[in-house]
């Protein structure tokens, strides 16, 4: 009895970690900071803004590790995709510089996928070298130049336009988070994603294409980094390799803070939402308290580590 | 299809792994409502002939009929279909996922227009499930780790038992059990009889085999040793069956 009441505790602990974190963090920052104008209606939209292409890289890893794999090749793709549109778009229509981008995302993931499920190298591993390879690549595609981004619709779709005047990156941030929930909560495809994380053989004797599914969800994050890809092409109007570079850790803390497990068969999509709204709070908030880039480096760093620490601790017992 | 013939029918059943021959030439005939105990030392080659049965390998000869007609199996899927389902000694649940998700396993239910899951339906046809067949848990929508090792294996066989038509091949199901809860799952074995059910049941206690089974058939070194029915036989002809060491006979 008293085992099956610690338990609930537990579970409600493990729950509601990231939303009482998330709550903590923007009381603090709309009390101290609230003359610096935290709480204006523009900076709060700014967060959002700034947060989306984090938070279309953290649904896919979402997928990944509740597969049991990871996935550390996303900020690279970032930066090919968002090459590759802007390269495409210099002499073709946007829709194929959208297709490029995208393609090249789902591609680059499809690859990390094969390596993985059918060849079943470590996804830590595949991913670890095709993040320096394709690194490489984003360097050596444009000679470091970066490529401006002049079409308009393009712009206006996956930057600074806006329908029924919400900004299109909300926008792209709500239709992912919903479709990504619904995916990962009510299809089979979310069931079976869970079920080969948590046990890969249990998954297999009961009929699920394990293999399958690994691929499935690399591909997945490929493809959602090649989309985040040209969130950033659009809102900054150009591609350079250094897209998505300084993203890993915060997508991957954003995740974590969000109750996803690391070694998979567990995890949320709306925890991984905030989670990244969270770490653009806190890059927010200590802008504004006029902390120095490096003082911003290592408060954000012990910020992740006691949120990961916390939201840890439960999950791995 | 004919009425008649066993459930199971495996007929010279031949297996090698490269050079290493695992099961020499094995027969067994197990009809509907009969336990029949596979008993032997390690690597006698039990758990080889569960594999065999339930698809996972393929016999380098022999035939193995269900219902009279013979089957080739391609992969466990194969053998899933055709009604044949497995208890494996590792449960094979997902422990952080909840019961229902478990019973649904790889055929989840879901309902139009969007083919999404229905999870009201998979927990109340798994709280149906397991209240009927008196697998004491919380609730259909606990989470699998949250549950003792004889609540887990009651979730498996009765997950087991939902789905199979035909045969239920159970591998060491009460070795990590205490008493009370071997007890338990022993008479949920017993109940599959009355479902009409042929079981193939992998034990080391014999006392056990003696409980339940009909038949005790006895493998040593891939060697098939016997077949004896569990009313004319004692412990001590099977003992020595297993480690071929002649008793008085």
């Amino acid at each position: 009895m008293s085992s099956s009441l610690s338990l609930l505790r537990r579970l409600d602990l493990q729950r509601s970690v990231i939303y009482v974190g998330f709550l903590a963090i923007f009381l603090f920052f709309a009390a101290t900071l609230y003359d610096d104008g935290f709480l204006t209606s523009r900076n709060l939209t700014n967060i959002v803004l700034q947060t989306a292409p984090a938070t279309i890289m953290a649904i896919g890893l979402v997928f990944a590790l509740s597969a049991g794999e990871i996935d550390l090749s996303f900020g690279s793709v970032v930066a090919v995709s968002a090459l590759s549109a802007a390269v495409a778009m210099q002499s073709f229509p946007m829709a194929v510089g959208i297709l490029a981008g995208l393609g090249a995302g789902a591609l680059i993931g499809a690859m990390n996928g094969i390596l993985v499920a059918y060849l079943r190298l470590p996804s830590f591993l595949v991913t670890l070298a095709t993040m320096g390879l394709f690194a490489g690549i984003a360097r050596s595609m444009t000679d470091l130049r970066s490529i401006p981004v002049l079409n308009d619709t393009f712009t206006g779709i996956f930057g600074s336009g806006k329908l029924f005047s919400i900004p299109s990156l909300v926008l792209w941030t709500i239709v992912a988070v919903a479709i990504g929930h619904i995916v990962y909560r009510s299809t089979r495809f979310g069931a079976h994603v869970l079920a080969t994380g948590d046990n890969a053989r249990a998954a297999q004797v009961s009929g699920i294409k394990v293999p399958r599914i690994r691929l499935g969800v690399l591909t997945l994050c490929g493809t959602m980094a090649g989309l985040a890809g040209l969130l950033y092409a659009g809102r900054l109007q150009a591609a350079k390799y250094t897209l998505g570079e300084s993203d890993l850790m915060t997508v991957i803390a954003a995740v974590i803070v969000g109750g996803t497990a690391l070694n998979g068969g567990k995890g949320s999509i709306i925890g991984a939402l905030l989670g990244s709204l969270l770490m653009g709070m806190l890059n927010n908030g200590l802008i504004l308290m006029g902390l120095d880039v490096s003082d911003q480096m290592i408060v954000r760093g012990l910020i992740i580590l006691i949120a990961v620490a916390v939201s840890l601790r439960d999950t791995s017992r | 299809m004919n009425l008649q013939a066993p459930v199971l029918s495996l007929a010279n059943i031949h297996k090698a792994f490269g050079g290493i021959v695992a099961i020499e030439d094995f027969s067994l005939d197990l009809h509907a409502g009969e336990i029949a105990a596979l008993v032997g030392d390690n690597g006698a080659g039990k758990s080889t002939l569960v594999k065999i049965v339930s698809g996972v390998h393929r016999p380098t000869s022999g035939e193995i009929r269900l219902d009279g007609d013979p089957v080739s199996f391609s992969d466990a899927s194969s053998a899933r279909s055709l009604g044949i389902e497995v208890v494996y000694q590792d449960l094979a649940l997902a422990d952080q996922q909840p019961v229902y998700m478990n019973m649904f396993l790889g055929r989840e239910l879901i309902k139009p227009p969007f083919g999404l899951l229905d999870r009201k339906r998979m927990h109340r046809e798994c709280q149906q499930l397991v209240d009927e067949l008196d697998v004491r848990i919380p609730s259909a929508g606990s989470v699998i780790r949250d549950l003792s090792g004889g609540q887990r294996q009651g979730i498996a066989i009765a997950r087991a038992t939902h789905w199979a038509s035909k045969l239920v091949l159970l591998d060491e199901p009460t070795a990590a059990l205490g008493v009370a809860e071997t007890a338990k799952v022993e008479e949920q074995v017993a109940a599959l009889k009355e479902k009409n059910l042929a079981i193939l049941i992998i034990s080391h206690s014999l006392d056990q085999v003696f409980r339940l089974a009909d038949r005790i058939c006895v493998l040593r070194r891939g060697q098939q040793i016997g077949v004896r029915e569990t009313a004319k036989t004692d412990k001590n002809e099977i003992v020595s069956m297993i480690t071929g060491v002649s008793g008085k006979s």
